[in-house]
């Protein structure tokens, strides 16, 4: 325990990682979050995630988020345990009709001000589960959408610049309000 | 005992090579089946409806063959199976949720996958508008001072939707009921009518965490079905894809595990290489899950020689940093006061309900596809099957450590031995409606896949087994008379899907 707790003091952090094509772009993005963060909003965002009916594979990205290379936590975004401790709903998959009242419920029960960001394909508009009995439609069949972010299912990055945008235009509302 | 109906058997080289021969069989053979899985003869991969038939897939151990027998029924009734043997019943209940069908007998005639919200009733069957459903009565619990502490469907964490009803004295859990088919999608009748590769995209969205061996499984029935020869160099890449899943998943869930046991270094390390085997996957195959790179025929994506570097780095990094944090595992006396003697699964029950994946292995199911009802590439590779007796969390774990292991040496066996070659074969139509069997063993278990195909080549009917239909059950068990807390312990060492589960 010792080794790894020391290990972690002298290695670099992941976060400024190996080499890899796209890592400038992420450390960009990385920069631009930040700032977002701290000057339009000044302050932390809560996110709840629901799963209205997904194959699972958004998830798994979502819970990457967390993973130090790209540990969310550091823009002050965290995931919570509750909607009424929410500000941020994001929504995965299309809608099952199983789905549909848990889900109008966790909308109901999250304070406003709140934002719905619906993530992957499926939470479009049902991807390819669209036309089934056992579906609703996308997200917006069901609460209002702010914000979608396309991919099936999105990559950690993708996850990272559809949550930027939001937090920009959050700013931007807070501004003219 | 009634006599067995003669059944026509196939072994499992044979039953990927060509159509599947379904018996037909008759009331008092079916009765007399359902009996024999009872007493253990064979175990039960599956059951399913079909408009007017139901069937079930059989599996002979000892023997290391497969059966499918189907009971053709005139008017939507045939006798339960369930009745004799548990392991059925909820595969019961969903076929008559979809097809209509009456299982005579069953002791459990709830709806399991229908939840009454769906605007049409029997939606595989007859399909009409649907009356609606009275409120899902949960199984009693009768004692002194017990409560009852509903769960879900919308959970705390990043994960799907289910709804557990615990019943608990103090902190002891006295049962828990499962409640399922939140996130129903209607995959099956999405299938009908639907082409092979749109097929195999609904297929690889059935459990995401698992859309590689379900895009292998589907691919297996329809080329078993077609007859249709894969190239040697697809079944290498599917293999290879198969097992950076396995990784990818027993990686994130190793650290996942202990993070429910509130040990959250060891979910940072096991992240950070989970991270860097699907950051591989997307660098050799283009997407980081794989997904759509197995299809029918063959594989889309192939592998260059750069890939190969990045593949052996990985195994080479994990080989690495693993074993230290193996170490850390077994070294953490707070970890292991959680993880031993936690969420215990009795050999009888895994047996009865032939529990695939490290669920059956940690307690003493000695069986893996891979090796048991063994398919192309892994008829060529060495492969150890970690088998452990004590069944509680920590045993599943360590199969979970051994597969890490086994994967990796895999992934090197089958970049020492890349046969160049083409990666797909057309598959074509043969004007005849054939029906085909596909099985693949998942990181959590065997999947299994039946499929009939009319004279152009669409599905007539297609059905996907998840593993979890048969280890959802079982949590229930585990979590008996153990507390309520440790109940995320139990179900992340399970693992359950819930997507593909529900379908
Ligand atoms: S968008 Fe893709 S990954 Fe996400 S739920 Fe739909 S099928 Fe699954």
């Amino acid at each position: 325990m010792r080794r790894f707790l020391l290990e972690g003091l002298m290695r670099k952090p992941l976060t400024e990682g190996a080499p890899e094509p796209w890592t400038e772009a992420r450390d960009e993005l990385v920069a631009a979050f930040a700032r977002a963060q701290r000057d339009r909003l000044g302050r932390s965002l809560s996110i709840r995630v629901v799963d209205a009916g997904s194959c699972n594979g958004c998830e798994l990205e979502l819970q990457a988020l967390g993973n130090p290379f790209y540990d969310l936590e550091r823009f002050g975004l965290h995931f919570v345990a509750s909607p009424r401790h929410a500000d941020v709903l994001i929504v995965t998959g299309p809608v099952t009709r199983n789905m549909a009242e848990a889900l109008r419920r966790t909308y109901d029960a999250t304070p406003e001000p709140k934002w719905v960001v619906a993530v992957g394909d499926c939470a479009k508009d049902g991807g390819c589960f669209a036309g089934s009995y056992a579906i609703v439609g996308g997200v917006e069949a069901v609460v209002p959408v702010d914000l979608h972010i396309p991919g099936c299912p999105p990559d950690p990055t993708s996850l990272l610049k559809g949550l930027l945008a939001l937090v920009e235009r959050m700013g931007a509302e807070a501004g003219s309000r | 005992m009634t006599k067995l109906p003669e059944l026509v058997w196939i072994r499992s080289r044979d039953f990927r090579a060509a159509a599947f021969p379904a018996t037909a069989v008759d009331r008092p053979g079916w009765v007399a089946l359902g009996q024999a899985l009872a007493a253990n003869r064979f175990t039960l991969m599956n059951l399913w409806g079909e408009v007017g038939a139901v069937c079930m897939a059989l599996h002979d151990p000892e023997a290391r063959r497969v059966a499918v027998a189907r009971i053709a029924l005139a008017k939507g009734k045939f006798p339960s199976v369930g009745v004799h043997h548990a392991p059925a019943q909820r595969l019961e209940r969903a076929a008559a949720d979809l097809f209509g069908l009456v299982p005579e007998g069953a002791g459990d005639t709830r709806p399991w996958l229908d939840h009454g919200r769906w605007e049409i009733a029997h939606p595989l069957g007859a399909g009409a508008a649907h009356p609606g459903q009275p409120p899902y009565p949960f199984l009693p619990a009768e004692g002194e001072s017990l409560h009852q502490v509903p769960v879900g469907p919308v959970h705390a964490g990043i994960i799907e939707p289910g709804h557990f009803r615990f019943t608990a004295q103090g902190e002891t859990v006295v049962r828990l009921e499962e409640r399922l088919g939140y996130v129903h999608k209607g995959i099956d009748r999405l299938m009908q009518g639907a082409s092979l590769s749109r097929g195999a995209e609904l297929a690889g969205r059935t459990s995401g965490d698992s859309t590689v061996a379900y895009a292998w499984a589907f691919s297996q029935a329809a080329e078993a079905a077609l007859s249709v020869a894969v190239p040697e160099r697809a079944f290498r890449l599917r293999a290879l894809m198969a097992e950076l899943e396995r990784l990818a998943n027993h990686l994130g869930d190793i650290g996942a595990i202990c993070n429910d046991a509130a040990f959250a270094m060891m979910l940072a390390q096991m992240s950070v290489l989970r991270e860097k085997v699907l950051r591989a996957a997307e660098r050799t195959f283009g997407h980081r899950f794989m997904r759509d790179r197995i299809v029918p025929g063959g594989v889309s994506a192939d592998l260059d020689a750069e890939g190969e570097a990045v593949l052996r780095a990985l195994v080479e990094e994990i080989r690495d940093r693993f074993p230290s944090l193996v170490e850390l595992y077994d070294n953490t006396a707070s970890l292991l006061d959680r993880t031993v003697a936690t969420g215990r699964v009795s050999h009888d029950l895994v047996r009865r309900f032939g529990a695939g994946g490290y669920v059956g292995r940690a307690s003493g199911r000695d069986f893996d596809a891979r090796r048991d009802l063994r398919y192309a590439p892994y008829d060529e590779l060495k492969l150890d099957v970690p088998v452990r007796d004590d069944g509680d969390v920590n045993a599943r774990v360590w199969v979970r450590i051994r597969e890490v292991e086994q994967s990796c040496s895999l992934i090197t066996q089958l970049l020492n031995a890349l046969p160049p070659g083409p990666l797909r074969t057309e598959v074509e139509p043969t004007g005849q409606v054939r029906e085909g069997l596909g099985l693949v063993e998942g990181f959590r278990g065997d999947i299994l896949v039946w499929l009939s195909l009319d004279t152009e080549g669409h599905i007539r009917r297609c059905h996907m087994r998840d593993p979890s239909w048969f280890q959802w059950p079982l949590l229930e068990a585990a979590i008996e008379g153990n507390i309520i807390a440790d109940f995320p312990l139990c179900n992340k060492s399970f693992n359950c899907s819930y997507s593909g589960h529900d379908l």
